[in-house]
């Protein structure tokens, strides 16, 4: 195990993270918050402080396996959510230090979950800094720094894969460096078109960003409370277009911009996450009809409400609770399936779906002919064992934490449905469940402890499990 | 530049590391194996593609329309040749084949010609004319040639009691009275380029930039045998056996080959009318001694097992006086091997991979002052480059010792229309010259780089 290396990328990632903070902080400025300026230069300064303390010494072997980069992924992702919650913390607007954890994890892993009873107290300077921490998981910190890092070689490969979410990551370019590049520099033109589209209509300024960052990391912090509601309904609209458009594979917006817009289209998973989400909006608006009473309010309200739960944001216009049974149901599905992999959603990927849906089909073809060959394929080509074999293991341990966590979470003694949605929302990264997890209440209610097991779902489901299992297995750390 | 490589056997991932460490390549490697895809992907920068060669859909996913090189290194010769064909039609990149089989050698350049390649790569007949030049110049380990031959870099280890141990770097010229310059000395696993204070001592493996004449001077001044050997015993007679007999009886060396199977030595036979062919186990080391090797004057292990050549040549070492080379095709342990007494080591995927990375380098720089010629020295730590200097190049009309030099570089040697200068402080560099650099780094593609 090569010590050093970790030590040297986390202090990088703290480097990074204190430069992050330079927003929040002009933020402060601008709005004349004299507090926060404060409260952000003295996190900057720690920051930076054990930043620079980390990262002071290039390590002198460079070499990095799978190992050290799952354990560097998982390791960055909580130290930086430790360091993210200072400010919360320091400010004492959040004053449980696991609270103010709670809510950076939420920020970073773009789950949108919230401790906080009124939003609208919190100065605008923490409200830009929580939608920021979406924007940076959404993409992934570590694909930043693979973009701008001098690592060596193909090794800093094992870092992309480890954070970024699906069943089998691949690089868009030969060079690492260049694929993280172009990566994001799709997800920071996309943010920015979105904030002119928002500005153009009668949003303001802050607003525009903080809702973009949310919505480009897929993560869903609002900075009302009451969610996107008092919007106009161009907003909402183009809200709704752009959570879509950011659970698509940022592959394929590449292959567009190659001008190979052909082979977009006939890909498996963007064929079938567009199908799921017009059902979907078909059922609910049909189902909700009564609620609304016009066609558009009601095909306004089911698009966003799918295209907010598919891409695992977490947006709310309206309190989908008070749905009828089949709409909310539809919604909790929706959960499981997430957004496409290679996107900034979290969720199971509708690319592990249609592998496991296609891996049932054979295995009844394979029940009929016992001898008979068949190969799972995706955009006709074969998927290989070894993929089918990892998602099918990944299912099996999502299962497993799931059932745990509900498990431990139930000393609380609330309603299933409330402790089923709340480790759906959290291990999914969408934010609001169901019942007192519902879109107008929050996560307050919960002990400590359930609130660590919440932290923890949302770390495995951002960084799909493995990274943190690892990190805690004993034997990585065995000789 | 864009690089494909199919086929990612043994020599596409060496070619793959190498030319990875460049930087300013972009390599995508192509092989019909998923694992070893999974494999190379994993261990260096490169983009994979999992499917054949010769599949027109995986060369296009591969970005074959706007490759510069493909280079096909896969076991077929067959295989190798059709790609490039369809990579010429697909594209406009230079294609690199890989073509092993004798009878494909003898029609190379019709090959050559007619499928439009830019290079035609023998790993077995390169590996033989490297033996066959040790073999002519028996003290050196290792020897590397630029000017087109004018210019030599020897590899030597310095043996007990010669008059070079504990001599200071800075001292040769005057003490011994030869114009050779120490270019790089390996002492256990570093390597450095040695200044003028630098001292040697005896069991480091020095490198000397001279002419040719000067070399043979300089050794026989030091106490080295010059001579060329006379006859060679070859245990193993597969192709690179083939080649390197036929190389050496062509230079009037007597050849003994001892091979295994019955067959294949009628076909040596036929072939090699010359050479004495010996029908029996090369393990067996009485049959060794009944052929003489303790009187041989050297000997060549070339099985296909690395570790049956490792332990002959131990003990042909054991026995005899000869000058030993050894081929090892696959084990990457040369670290531990270069602790063995070994003489010569021959790694034919390494030569392979380095002369095509010669050429990717060269093609890579065509403007202003390119490089020449390329060789990796100091067991692969560095490497000796020749540029040829353009009319208004940086380095030019200034003395040596006025440059602003990179650190851990060389200059080790002009040549001025066929005079070879082994440049000292006040010499200059003019246009026209061609110049033997030794880096440390690697990545240099022109002569301006190696400025601070």
């Amino acid at each position: 195990m090569n010590y050093k290396i970790i030590k040297h990328v986390i202090g990088w990632v703290l480097k990074i993270e204190s430069v992050c903070m330079l927003l929040p902080f002009l933020c402060a400025i601008i709005y004349g918050e004299k507090d926060m300026l404060f409260v952000y230069s003295i996190c900057m300064f720690i920051c930076a402080f054990f930043g620079f303390g980390l990262s002071f010494k290039a390590p002198e072997r460079k070499s990095m396996y799978a190992k050290e980069g799952f354990i560097i992924v998982a390791l960055s992702w909580i130290v930086m959510s430790i360091f993210g919650a200072l400010p919360f913390y320091i400010s004492k607007h959040i004053p449980s230090f696991v609270d103010a954890l709670f809510e950076t994890v939420s920020g970073f892993t773009t789950t949108g979950a919230s401790i906080l009873k009124d939003v609208e107290a919190l100065p605008k300077s923490h409200l830009l800094w929580r939608s920021f921490t979406h924007w940076l998981g959404g993409m992934g910190v570590l694909v930043f720094l693979v973009a701008i890092l001098p690592l060596s070689g193909g090794d800093n490969f094992y870092l992309m894969k480890a954070e970024s979410p699906g069943p089998s990551v691949s690089k868009l370019v030969p060079k690492v460096k260049s694929t993280a590049k172009i990566l994001y520099g799709i997800y920071i033109v996309m943010t920015i078109v979105q904030i002119v589209l928002l500005v153009l209509g009668d949003m303001n300024i802050f607003d525009s960003i903080t809702l973009s960052f949310g919505t480009a990391g897929t993560g869903g912090f609002s900075t009302r409370n009451s969610g996107i509601s008092e919007y106009s309904s161009y907003s909402q609209i183009v809200i709704t277009i752009f959570m879509l458009l950011f659970g698509v594979n940022f592959s394929l917006y590449y292959l567009v911009l190659l001008g190979k817009g052909n082979s977009v289209l006939k890909s498996d998973e963007l064929r079938a996450y567009t199908g799921i989400v017009l059902t979907a909006i078909i059922i609910i608006s049909i189902n909700c009809f009564g609620i609304f009473g016009t066609w558009f309010e009601s095909i306004k309200h089911s698009a966003f409400q799918v295209a907010s739960i598919i891409t695992t944001t977490g947006y709310s216009t309206c309190d989908f609770d008070l749905w009828p049974s089949l709409s909310k149901t539809v919604l909790v599905a929706l959960m499981f399936i997430g957004a496409c992999a290679g996107s900034t959603g979290g969720g199971i990927k509708v690319s592990r779906f249609i592998i496991l849906v296609k891996s049932i089909a054979k295995e009844i073809k394979i029940a009929a002919h016992p001898k008979a060959i068949h190969k799972i394929t995706m955009d006709q080509r074969p998927v290989e064992h070894e993929t089918v074999r990892a998602v099918n293991v990944f299912m099996a341990a999502y299962l497993i934490i799931f059932a745990f966590s509900i498990l431990i979470i139930s000393i609380d003694n609330f309603d299933f449905t409330t402790n089923f949605t709340a480790i759906a929302a959290t291990i999914n990264n969408i934010g609001p469940g169901l019942a007192k997890v519902g879109p107008v209440q929050n996560f307050s209610i919960f002990s400590p402890l359930s609130k660590i097991v919440l932290i923890f779902d949302m770390l495995v489901g951002r960084l799909e499990i493995f990274p943190l299992l690892i990190l805690f297995s004993p034997y990585t750390w065995k000789k | 530049m864009k690089i494909i490589i199919v086929g990612c056997g043994k020599v596409g991932q060496k070619l793959a590391e190498r030319l990875n460490q460049e930087k300013e390549h972009s390599i995508t490697a192509v092989d019909i194996r998923y694992d070893v895809i999974q494999d190379t992907t994993n261990s260096f920068d490169v983009m994979g593609v999992v499917g054949s060669g010769t599949n027109i859909d995986t060369l296009k996913e591969a970005g074959i329309e706007n490759a510069d090189i493909l280079i096909a290194v896969t076991g077929s010769d067959e295989l190798n040749l059709v790609v490039c064909l369809m990579a010429k039609k697909l594209g406009k990149c230079r294609t690199i084949a890989r073509v092993r089989k004798p009878e494909y050698n003898k029609m190379i350049h019709l090959l050559k010609e007619d499928l439009s390649l830019a290079m035609v790569i023998n790993p077995e007949r390169t590996a033989a004319s490297e033996i066959a030049r040790v073999l002519r110049f028996p003290s050196a380990i290792q020897i590397d040639t630029f000017a087109k031959g004018r210019i030599e870099i020897l590899k030597f280890k310095i043996p007990e009691k010669s008059p070079l141990d504990n001599l200071k770097v800075g001292d040769i010229v005057a003490k011994l009275n030869c114009d050779i310059l120490v270019c790089g000395v390996e002492r256990g696993d570093d390597a450095f380029i040695p200044g003028g204070n630098f001292i040697l001592k005896s069991g480091d493996l020095i490198s000397i930039v001279s002419s040719i004449q000067n070399g043979a001077y300089f050794f026989k001044k030091i106490g080295f045998n010059t001579n060329r050997v006379k006859d060679t015993m070859i245990i193993g007679g597969g192709e690179t056996g083939y080649y390197l007999a036929n190389q050496l009886i062509e230079t009037g060396i007597n050849v003994k080959i001892i091979e295994q199977d019955a067959t294949r030595c009628d076909e040596l036979c036929q072939l090699l009318p010359k050479a004495t062919i010996i029908n029996g186990d090369g393990t067996d080391n009485r049959l060794l001694l009944e052929e003489g090797i303790e009187s041989a004057e050297s000997v060549v292990s070339l099985t296909n097992i690395d570790e049956e050549n490792i332990l002959l040549s131990l003990f042909a070492k054991s026995k005899s006086n000869a000058k030993i080379v050894t081929k090892i095709n696959r084990i990457a342990y040369d670290e531990v091997i270069d602790k063995l007494d070994l003489d010569t080591t021959i790694y034919p995927k390494n030569i392979t991979a380095e002369y095509i990375i010669r050429f990717v380098r060269a093609k890579n720089n065509t403007i202003g002052s390119n490089i020449e010629t390329m060789h990796l020295i100091l067991d692969g730590k560095a490497e000796a480059l020749e540029f040829r200097i353009s009319e208004n190049s940086p380095v030019s009309n200034i003395t040596i010792e006025s440059l602003e030099l990179k650190k851990n570089i060389l200059i080790a040697c002009i040549n001025r229309n066929g005079k070879i200068i082994i440049p000292r402080g006040k010499d200059m560099i003019l246009p026209n010259d061609t110049v033997i650099v030794v880096t440390l780094k690697s990545g240099f593609a022109d002569i301006s780089d190696i400025l601070e």
